[in-house]
């Protein structure tokens, strides 16, 4: 294995911060005292967050290769391993991923009372699912983490959701499977194109027939389609985080939707790279319609939850149009704005799960001049709406402008109706904020048994850790991008390679063996 | 010499015997006791054949059935007692609890 | 390094004390750091400008911004003699209007958080004007934006201000549209976003087309006007103007600082710093010219009508930042930082005056409820009438140099300038009459408002009328340092001040033309007086009749052209009906969640009917398993 750097440590850290969470999981079994469990669990995601951190320090940010890797035989009848590494696509989203959970698990100390024990094992085996997403280098592994995921998130909206919540639960775990499983039916035609093996890296480095990338390209992007979501499968996204709890809510739009975007990156780019450019004009046309359509939407919403919802399919637009403009702006853009839409998007969810704790209702009319009543709670959501608005000196804008100025060099029109999202974003963000926290303020919420506390000690340091990122990033982005760039680079080296006369005959032959 | 025909006739018979009582007679029991009329003459017909045959693989069949019979008795049984201690009735057309 | 670093670095740092502590802290004491902070600037500016006034310039880098691929952006200053006046400009009038504010915020509960905002926004302009890239223009440009948001919609419990500060942004944005592509395209074009490298590289790309929608259009031009579009946004020009009067919903010393002296110049000053560029493009520059020119005259028409004391002077801010963008677009760079810099001061007293009128008056706004406010307030009165003296151009004061260098070099520039000279002449006529519109409204005659409310009127403390005369001082005196040399010889100091970075204006002309353009703007401000002093001081019935008898047209003035109307229109309202009708309720709604929903039910459907087969009774299966049983034999019998 030449193109891995096994384990830098001395000890198996992947191991340790995926499974860590998973043996706090089967703890809580043991245990019936709510306030016990909640502090289990928050000690858990804490020693996770905490554990992970040396993965950041000890990276080597001047390979592209594989690094921290653990391999291990599995199912060697079949040529299935364990095998685990990241690289610097993948190590942003393991911090971005232990520090939600943490959060998730401060925000619902009150908010969740009924089934605690369920809920907080769900959160962490989530955790370790989506964790694992992020190491696995075996589609075999790859692919049980990946639906293993679904259950918890299933849950979590399903029992602990909304008034909508069943429907919402049922439609995201159907939408989401029907992908995965066009893209299990590629994972399968892989193995036997590449030599009964699943290990990624080995299937990356092969080379496919054109013909059958289209085929492949295609059958994952159903998978990562749905997940990112893209214009026009995006419907599951708006239900689905409107009617989950706020955990569940920021997990998703935090960690759950990258993956979509991470699956780009991680196979559909590498391993198609003649398809990537074939379909390159598409996915930018999907994407910018992803950025106006979601922005317009917004505009027409009702309710806040879901129109911060939609605005996650406008943000991560403007993530696939940086990844499929194929330079290193955009792409390193693509992946800053999914960190960053991560942290700006959990916070508001965050935000808005704080204040429906005291108000109880999600309709933007109820609300009304909330800059009197909760002044640091209206402080603090104005920096968000700026953020997400992409103003210079908060991390949306480092995002955004990157995405845009390598959608711009790729195709001068897409990133021209690209910005227009920008106004359209300013636009919808500035009006809710208008209609929640300025002018007069509802009755309703001024009178004395009703009155609205402002922000407490709990609340703030869940979202302090949040607010420091987005200024840190959006004023010295180089402590994370500088951890793409190698990988960035070697992925566009990859494409921009020309297709090698390779021996294409030979695996179309065993193409038409195996069907 | 009883010819191998006869058998035959005897186990067709009792077969079709077994059959129209499965499909015309309401009391489960009645039901249920068709059932075994129909894995008795195909019993018959199985001994008959070994004995034509002069192979014993006829009557081992003969001895599965008969302890395959015997255990489906019991369960089948079990299951309308259960059934009537839930729902007091044995006539077969008053239960359609699998009905789509 | 650290003392150009420490004057945007003062203001932020009392921002973050202030706003952070302010609220449970600090509370009415907050401008004991403001005030302090924003002067430290201030001296440390005056510092900067002497260190470049023997033509140096600094041109300092601080860290790496952005790095991507080939893609690297600083965060740097330059400081050169632009940068220097900009500096001055921006941190002496920021002193003094904090200063004012003291006075004029006293007792308000948002007082920590307005001296926050404040120094934010000094902070951003210094940026803005300090920056060495483009990015970090950008930077400032949008944070001044911001501040500009949150102190337009200070008063958030009012709609009107809320709505006023959200479209303050979003028009704005419209703007920034064209020039953050207009950035990146800089970048696509010359490798760098610095300044020094681009410009060094601006010869290079003479000539150069790009690729449009099919057209070959010329790089250059294309790249100007982009970077033009976000200075039609700050700077409010046409067609992007309308938040500027909106914009007066802010309190006042905001409406002096941010919407007369230092934000709306920005645009100003961005073309300026890109002359280089712009003077590649004759396209370009004459776009500037004309949408300044257009602008100057088309924002005092509506002047001559506005009752509101606050939009009287938005319309004529807006006026005046279409002449110097007529100076910038005729060549003349330095006319028009010249103009900027003599009308931050005429431009602020103006406000502050006004705002102390607004203030003895219990925050009315309506002139045709004041009047006779001579006598109460004279420090007021006499610093207004030297403002406008000065706005209106009469010799001696700053604006009238400035003013007649604009108007000097359009007339000199060629047959678009010509035309553009007489526009502006015009535009200088209605502005002496609206002008002095607005004194005899608000000082002379008698006094219009509530009878109870005359007893109460006085003057000012002095918290607010000191800074008023150190404005008027500037108002009068900032003009001094660039006078012609048809009437002093090496007058022109500013002009050779800029001169490194700005070049000398083409083309001379004769001595008789120069005498004779100065004429007739002498002329045109005396006969704006005149026409005034005779409608609102001889005969007060007079404007009544006039405008009844041009009804249409008065009302088409009054109404602002009922531009915000048809923005309202065409733009605002179908984009609203267009998301919530056709995108969420038609296309999301019905026809992808149609698809959604449809399948499942779809299913369901079949299903629904098939289960039927399903009896649940035993002898129905039974009959069916005899039935297929024989079919079975059948087949085996008789078929094969």
């Amino acid at each position: 294995m030449e193109n891995v750097i096994f384990n830098q440590l001395n000890y198996p850290i992947l191991t340790y911060t995926v499974f860590l969470p998973v043996l706090g999981a089967l703890l809580l079994l043991f245990m019936s005292n709510a306030t016990l469990i909640r502090w289990t669990t928050l000690a858990v995601t804490a020693a996770t967050f905490v554990i992970s951190l040396p993965l950041l320090t000890a990276f080597n940010k001047s390979t592209y290769k594989m690094q921290f890797v653990e391999r291990h035989e599995w199912i060697p009848s079949w040529g299935i391993n364990y095998f685990i590494g990241i690289d610097g696509i993948s190590i942003l989203f393991i911090f971005l991923t232990t520090l939600l959970s943490m959060l998730c698990v401060l925000v619902s100390w009150k908010a969740i009372e009924t089934k605690a024990k369920e809920f907080h094992i769900a959160i962490l085996t989530m955790e370790a699912g989506m964790l694992g997403v992020f190491v696995a280098l075996d589609f075999f592994l790859f692919y049980i983490f990946w639906e293993a995921m679904l259950i918890p998130m299933f849950l979590l909206i399903g029992v602990w959701g909304g008034p909508q919540r069943v429907y919402a639960a049922i439609k995201f775990f159907l939408y989401t499977l029907v992908g995965s499983v066009l893209m299990l039916v590629g994972i399968v035609v892989l193995y036997f194109t590449g030599g009964n093996t699943l290990d990624i890296l080995t299937l990356s480095a092969m080379q496919y027939p054109v013909k059958l990338q289209y085929w492949l390209f295609m059958a994952f992007l159903a998978a990562f389609a749905v997940k990112v979501p893209m214009f026009p499968v995006h419907t599951w996204l708006p239900d689905a985080h409107t009617e989950a709890p706020t955990a569940g809510s920021v997990i998703l739009a935090g960690v759950l939707i990258k993956m979509g975007a991470y699956g780009f990156l991680r196979f559909s780019i590498p391993m198609f790279p003649d398809a990537t450019k074939f379909f390159m004009q598409p996915m930018l046309i999907l994407s910018v319609i992803a950025i106006i359509y979601g922005a317009l939407v917004c505009l027409a919403q009702k309710d806040l939850k879901r129109l911060i919802a939609y605005s996650s399919v406008s943000h991560m637009g403007f993530v696939t149009l940086g990844i499929f403009a194929l330079n290193s702006q955009g792409m390193e853009g693509g992946i800053l704005q999914m960190l960053n839409h991560g942290i700006i998007t959990g916070a508001l969810f965050l935000m808005v799960g704080i204040i429906y704790e005291r108000t109880h209702t999600r309709v933007i009319a109820d609300y009304g001049g909330f800059a009197t009543l909760v002044p640091w709670f209206a402080g603090l959501f104005i920096i968000l709406t700026f953020a997400s608005i992409g103003l210079p000196g908060t991390n949306g804008f480092i995002g955004e402008f990157l995405i845009l100025f390598g959608a711009f060099k790729a195709q001068k029109l897409y990133g021209a109706l690209a910005a227009t999202g920008v106004i359209l974003g300013a636009g919808y963000m500035l009006w809710l904020y208008q209609r929640v926290f300025w002018e007069k303020a509802n009755p309703d919420w001024t009178s004395a048994s009703h009155a609205v506390r402002d922000l407490n000690l709990r609340e703030v340091i869940t979202l302090l850790p949040l607010f420091i990122l987005i200024f840190w990033i959006g004023c010295y982005p180089e402590t994370f991008l500088s951890y793409m760039h190698s990988s960035v680079e070697h992925l566009l080296e990859n494409i921009n390679k020309p297709a090698a006369a390779g021996p294409e005959d030979l695996i179309a032959q065993r193409i038409l063996e195996i069907f | 010499m009883v010819p191998l025909s006869w058998y035959i006739i005897l186990s067709a018979l009792t077969f079709s015997i077994g059959v129209f009582g499965f499909l015309a007679r309401r009391n489960l029991i009645i039901v249920f006791l068709s059932i075994e009329l129909m894995l008795n003459s195909v019993n018959i017909s199985l001994i008959a054949f070994s004995h034509y045959l002069q192979s014993m693989r006829g009557q081992m069949l003969v001895f599965f059935i008969i302890t395959v019979a015997a255990a489906e008795a019991a369960i089948g049984l079990a299951i309308l007692i259960a059934f009537y201690k839930n729902n007091p009735t044995i006539k077969v057309d008053e239960i359609n609890l699998l009905k789509g | 390094m650290l003392k150009y670093t420490l004057i945007p670095l003062l203001p932020l740092l009392s921002f973050i004390i202030n706003i952070l502590f302010g609220r449970n802290f600090i509370k009415d004491k907050a401008h004991w750091l403001a005030v302090p902070a924003v002067f430290g600037s201030f001296v440390l500016a005056v510092s900067a400008f002497m260190d470049v006034q023997s033509g140096n310039v600094i041109n300092i880098n601080i860290y790496n911004w952005i790095v991507s691929g080939n893609f690297n952006v600083t965060i740097g200053f330059l400081i050169d003699q632009l940068t220097a006046i900009m500096l001055i400009v921006v941190t002496s009038i920021s002193t003094l209007i904090f200063i004012y504010s003291i006075g004029y915020m006293h007792g308000d509960s948002g007082y920590y958080r307005f001296f926050s905002y404040l120094s934010l926004f000094v902070f951003s302009m210094l940026i803005l004007v300090m920056s060495n890239n483009f990015l970090l223009l950008y930077f400032g440009w949008e944070a001044v934006g911001l501040c500009s948001y949150f102190l337009i919609g200070f008063w958030f419990h009012k709609k009107s201000a809320a709505d006023a500060g959200k479209k303050a942004f979003i028009v704005n944005r419209f703007g920034d549209f064209g020039f953050g592509l207009g950035v990146i395209l800089v970048f696509l074009t010359f490798g760098s976003l610095e300044y020094l490298q681009v410009f060094g590289k601006a010869n290079s790309v003479i000539g150069q087309t790009i690729n449009i929608f099919g057209y070959n259009l010329d790089l250059i031009t294309v790249i100007c006007l982009l970077l033009f579009c976000g200075a039609i946004g700050k700077s409010a020009q046409m067609p992007l103007h309308v938040w500027l009067p909106d914009a007066m919903e802010g309190p006042t010393p905001v409406s002096a600082l941010i919407h007369a002296a230092t934000m709306v110049t920005a645009g100003v000053f961005m073309v300026a710093r890109c002359n280089p560029l712009f003077s590649l493009s004759h396209t370009a520059m004459n776009t500037v010219a004309v949408v300044g020119g257009i602008t100057a005259i088309f924002a005092a028409t509506i002047g001559l009508v506005q009752n509101d004391i606050k939009r009287v002077i938005a319309y004529s801010t807006v006026s005046q930042l279409g002449y110097m963008f007529l100076a910038l677009g005729v060549g003349a760079y330095s006319a028009g930082i010249f103009h900027l810099y003599t009308h931050a001061y005429f431009k602020a007293l103006l406000f502050l005056g006004s705002g102390s009128v607004i203030h003895a008056l219990h925050d009315e706004q309506n002139m045709q409820k004041m009047g006779g406010l001579k006598k109460h307030m004279p420090i007021t009165y006499w610093v207004f009438i030297l403002a406008t003296l000065s706005i209106t151009g009469i010799p001696g004061f700053a604006g009238f140099f400035s003013k007649d260098e604009i108007l000097y070099r359009a007339y000199l520039g060629g047959e678009v300038g010509k035309g553009l000279w007489m526009l502006a002449t015009v535009a200088a006529l209605l502005t002496a009459f609206y002008s002095w519109r607005l004194i005899f409204l608000t000082f002379h005659g008698k006094f219009r408002g509530p009878h109870e409310q005359e007893h109460h009127l006085h003057e000012s403390p002095k918290v607010i009328t000191v800074p008023l005369m150190l404005l008027a001082v500037g108002a009068v005196a900032a003009g001094w340092v660039g006078i012609p040399p048809l009437l002093m010889e090496h007058g022109d100091k500013i002009g050779e001040f800029l001169a490194p970075v700005l070049g000398h204006p083409h083309g001379e002309g004769s001595h008789s033309e120069e005498m004779m353009v100065m004429g007739m703007s002498v002329l045109v401000a005396l006969a704006g007086w005149y026409i005034a002093y005779k409608m609102y001081v001889r005969n007060p019935e007079l404007p009544q009749k006039v405008g009844a008898k041009f009804k249409p047209v008065y009302n088409l003035l009054y109404n602002k052209y009922y531009i915000d109307e048809l923005y309202n229109r065409i733009f605002v309202q179908p984009t609203l009906k267009f998301s919530d009708k056709v995108i969420l309720g038609f296309f999301d709604k019905s026809i992808i969640e149609g698809v959604v929903n449809g399948v499942p039910n779809l299913i369901g459907v079949f299903s629904s009917k098939f289960r039927k087969i399903q009896t649940g009774l035993l002898s129905n299966y039974g009959l069916v398993m005899a039935a297929g049983a024989l079919a079975i034999i059948g087949y085996m019998l008789f078929l094969r």
